[in-house]
């Protein structure tokens, strides 16, 4: 990767110059030779990955305007050849069919089929030196956030025939975090060449590259520099163990988050209404496919089809939750181990019938931009944005819950009609009705955790399946009845599977987490929070 | 909704047409051909319902596209072909159940089926009890060899030794994270390849990670993480991924959410095909690689006509081909060859002929089949790009031969397979050149526990 990088840099260092007067001036001395442009392009389609990475230089090295876009294209794999040797743009790869645009006019083209293109390949390798490539063309882009992004790929990666380069640019950039990552650069290839001043100036830093730099320097002949990198990365492994156990705090609350939101529908059907809805699962389903249905509606939104897959994630579970209650349930009224095969027989008939009726292969459901990728806090920990989302979201439903369940004249039905049934009947509360919202509720609240839920796995049958034995966990541990105790179980179950995990591995962290809840029903077979009272006795 | 019937419809309607014309006696060439003879039986195992259905369904489907073609152009034999679908179900020994009514009730001249390495051991001894013959067309651990069983998967030699290889000689990888699924085919391809890798290539133990995790496993926080550290001590790093079926899309994502880019730190995975694909949004995952010895992306017009005829047959525009589809087109040709060359269905018959036949492949090759009841295959390396299909990168300069007891575990080392007169043995033994027997096998298990 570095003689990628210095190689380019080289040949532009001689061209620097005219790039960034050509990136000042106006496009009016443009150099667009379309005959000439055709030879750099014509020199990409060749066999040999090698012979393909010489022509990127030779683009490179062109003053041509176009030729960052040309770059950028072969990177995404949307510069491609017709049957008759013109070069096109793909616009949309996606089907048969695509639509094409003139590479070097950019004038549209129609479609075309897969069997009239061919792309110009690349593998990882050409793929980094593209990335260097274009990172070295933005290194003199007027934009703030390409330059911060070529100056974060320079980390590990500057030789000796950069660093006066870079000291120039580090003299006149006017960014502040440019500045730093380009300082950063330089002191890391210092002190990876043992000198003091690199060792110095990375103190502190949480980098990887940085700490590969000074523990290359921790062996170094020179005593003083050998020992101040190694006190420097003595410092540096505090702050990462500081840093990592954030992270792993961080991954446990979000695992924990998923594991509240899986379980909290379960906690008013099976915790406050007492009913073994083994169909819970496929409830969560159907809010993950009602996410799918939406983004099929609206292709190209795929941010506000998830907001409005909440609303009808919600209603399309409560709807399904009615038709199992009125179906099924309300026919087994106090007969547990009835009602427990009835709704298992229901969570594989609806499996089948997704399977039947959709397809038995997973569904994509995009990811909208604003949730994916990371919010970095330093170079050692950043919090994955969708998951961060999931665990705002579990935090909001809950809040909404308990204020149902406390607030409103449904809460106080349906906690009447648990506590006492033939008493709140005789007080005129229509027992019946209570046990269909309550029903829908629950349902729809597993919906939305399918919503979520489609945000961090496969949409598929068998998604409901994977979670419904955690929800009875977490419910069970938490207290039956208990929204509080579900929320504690649940986010402390997740800390605690996380915590485990390092150094037990995946497979016996479940194992022991599943071990310490048996016995500590063994101890409490009431949960974290058992309930008091009268309603204990109910 | 107007895309599940679009999906549905041609199928049902194909069914219900073929239902109709036979019922009212018009389709008079091939009702006079079923008159003259019985029809030649083609048994399909594989799970309709279940996990397994992701993968399964769509190779019931190809064998049914093959017997509707063959059936186009003439039957076998003068012979008009039937399929006889069964639905295993997901369930492991429903499987031998389902295997057994295929061979004893309905009397099925040739099996196309499993996909788990499980499902197939389950069948493996009905099959030879009851002597039947089994095409099998998944990617597996190797370490068999069944007188009743033809392998047109591939075997570790086939497919981890050639990526592990492209790793260290064309991208340069020093430190490996064998990541898979707690079952048999990660465990035993991680204990051959990191064999492999020591022996070989003289990997230190440090930069050799391995973590399993169970089936589904939807929360890798963690393993990213740690796989995200242990790229970072300065070597060139790569995942090897044998994780299968549902936990690879939750993977997937938690690497590019963790920012793990193919340029860092490629994962190259031998079980996520363009099947896979479908249900990522694969954007992020771009350079990310797959060995297998097919791609859809194949460019040859074999592969095309494939594929047009299964989209056709699908009436779905989207719809992908991938690898052990095409080992399923491979095994049907051979059968169906071997068939023709033998002049009978007799499975004794069959299986003597069928050793040494030659089918085209789908990219543009040829297929063979070997003594040891492996098949010849090329080695094919690919890119996973934005449109769900992979780029092929690199591939063997020749086709590689199916290799049964692999060569770097030791007790599987001395063995051989070949099933041609006079030896007919799965597991010789070369070095005490006795046929081993069950002992051989259970030594080399018993290696592979330690």
């Amino acid at each position: 990767m570095r003689r990628f990088l210095s190689l380019t840099l080289m040949c532009l260092l001689l061209l620097g110059i005219t790039v960034t007067a050509q990136a000042q001036t106006d496009n009016e001395n443009s150099t667009n030779d379309d005959a000439a442009a055709l030879e750099l392009l014509e020199a990409l389609d060749v066999e040999s990955y090698a012979a393909k990475g010489e022509a990127i230089t030779a683009i490179l090295q062109s003053d041509d305007e176009r030729a960052r876009d040309w770059l950028q294209a072969l990177l995404d794999g949307r510069l491609q050849r017709t049957d008759d040797g013109r070069f096109v743009l793909v616009l949309e790869n996606r089907g048969r069919d695509w639509p094409v645009a003139d590479v070097l006019t950019g004038e549209a083209l129609g479609e075309m089929s897969r069997r009239e293109l061919d792309r110009i390949g690349i593998n990882n390798n050409l793929r980094n030196q593209l990335r260097s490539a274009i990172a070295v063309v933005d290194l003199y882009s007027p934009s703030v956030e390409r330059r911060l992004t070529s100056a974060e790929r320079l980390l590990g990666e500057v030789d000796a025939d950069l660093v006066p380069t870079l000291n120039d640019l580090i003299e006149q950039e006017e960014d502040d975090q440019v500045r730093y990552r380009l300082t950063q650069a330089v002191a890391i290839y210092r002190a990876e060449e043992g000198e003091m001043a690199g060792v110095e100036a990375l103190d502190g830093s949480l980098h990887p590259r940085s700490r590969v730099a000074l523990s290359r320097a921790a062996n170094s002949d020179d005593p003083v520099v050998a020992n101040a990198a190694a006190a420097s990365l003595a410092g540096i492994e505090q702050q990462l163990k500081i840093n990592r156990g954030l992270e792993t705090l961080y991954f446990g609350l979000s695992l924990g988050s998923v594991l509240v939101l899986a379980a909290i529908g379960l906690a008013i059907t099976f915790g406050v209404m007492g009913v073994i809805n083994m169909a819970h699962g496929e409830l969560i389903m159907l809010g993950a496919y009602t996410t799918w249905a939406m983004q099929q509606l609206l292709p190209g939104q795929p941010g506000l089809a998830l907001v409005l897959s909440i609303p009808a994630g919600f209603m399309v579970s409560a709807l399904a939750g009615i038709a199992i209650e009125r179906g099924v349930i309300q026919f087994l009224k106090g007969r547990p181990l009835e009602t427990l095969l009835a709704t298992f027989g229901v969570s594989l008939i609806l499996q089948q019938l997704v399977r039947t009726v959709i397809s038995p292969q997973n569904r994509t459901v995009i990811t909208p931009e604003w949730m994916s990728g990371s919010l970095v806090v330093n170079d050692a920990l950043s919090l994955t944005l969708n998951r961060m989302f999931v665990l705002g979201f579990a935090l909001v439903v809950f809040a909404g819950l308990m204020l149902i369940m406390r607030r409103t004249r449904l809460g106080l039905e349906v906690r009447a009609v648990t506590q006492n049934r033939a008493m709140a009947r005789s007080m005129g509360i229509r027992a019946t009705r209570v046990d269909i919202m309550t029903f829908a509720l629950g349902s729809g609240v597993a919906g939305l955790a399918g919503v979520a839920l489609s945000q961090l796995t496969n949409v598929g049958p068998n998604l409901g399946q994977n979670y419904i034995i955690d929800s009875f966990m977490v419910v069970v541990f938490g207290g039956v009845g208990n929204l509080w105790g579900t929320l504690v179980a649940g986010l402390s179950l997740g800390v605690i599977n996380q915590v485990l995990e390092p150094w037990a591995g995946a497979v016996l962290a479940k194992i022991i987490v599943l071990v310490f809840i048996i016995l500590f029903i063994q101890k409490r077979p009431r949960g974290l929070f058992p309930q008091k009272g009268r309603a204990a006795e109910g | 909704m107007t895309t599940f019937l679009r999906k549905t419809h041609p199928n049902t309607a194909r069914l219900f047409t073929s239902a109709l014309l036979s019922a009212a006696g018009m389709g008079a060439s091939a009702q006079a051909i079923a008159q003259e003879e019985d029809p030649i039986k083609v048994g399909i195992l594989h799970s309709l319902s279940g996990t397994m259905a992701i993968s399964e369904t769509v190779l019931k489907d190809t064998v049914e596209m093959l017997i509707e073609q063959q059936n186009e152009a003439g039957g076998l034999l003068g012979r008009e072909l039937e399929a006889v679908v069964v639905d295993p179900a997901s369930d492991w020994p429903l499987f031998a159940e389902r295997a057994r009514e295929l061979l004893d009730q309905e009397e099925v001249d040739v099996i196309f089926g499993n996909w788990t390495s499980v499902s197939r051991k389950s069948v493996l001894p009905v099959v030879e009890e009851l002597n039947g013959l089994l095409f099998y067309p998944v990617q597996y651990e190797g370490e068999e060899s069944s007188e009743n069983v033809f392998y047109t998967g591939a075997a570790p030699n086939q497919q981890a030794i050639p990526a592990v290889e492209y790793l260290i000689n064309q991208v340069g990888i020093e430190r490996f994270a064998l990541v898979g699924t707690d079952y048999v085919y990660p465990r035993t391809t991680n204990r051959i390849l990191e064999a492999f890798l020591k022996d070989e290539h003289g990997i230190a133990d440090e930069d050799i990670m391995v973590n399993y995790t169970p089936f589904g496993h939807s929360d890798w926080q963690n393993i990213v993480a740690e796989i995200r550290r242990f790229g970072e001590e300065g070597k060139p790093t790569a995942v090897i991924s044998t994780v299968n079926g549902d936990a690879n899309v939750p993977f997937y994502t938690e690497l590019s959410n963790q920012g793990i880019d193919a340029a860092d730190i490629p994962v190259i995975a031998f079980s996520v095909g363009e099947q896979e694909l479908t249900g990522i949004d694969t954007g992020p995952l771009v350079g990310h690689l797959a060995a297998w010895n097919y791609f859809m992306s194949v460019d040859t017009d074999a592969n095309y006509d494939f594929i047009d005829a299964w989209i056709e047959y699908t009436g779905d525009d989207m719809a992908v081909t991938n690898d052990p589809m095409e080992a399923h087109y491979i095994g049907f040709n051979m059968w169906a060859e071997a068939v023709r060359k033998a002049g009978t269905t007799d499975v004794d018959t069959v299986k003597d002929a069928i050793i040494g036949v030659t089918v085209p492949n789908l990219s543009g090759g040829y297929a063979a089949m070997m003594p040891n009841h492996h098949i010849t295959k090329p080695v094919l390396i690919g890119e996973i790009q934005d449109n769900g299909q992979f780029d092929i990168v690199w591939q063997t300069p020749s086709t590689v031969a199916g290799d049964a007891w692999s060569d770097y575990l030791p007790g599987s080392r001395d063995l051989i397979a070949d099933w041609r007169k006079p030896m007919e043995c799965g597991n010789f033994n070369v070095v005490n050149g006795s046929c081993g027997g069950s002992t051989a096998a259970e030594e080399a298990e018993a290696a592979l526990a330690e």
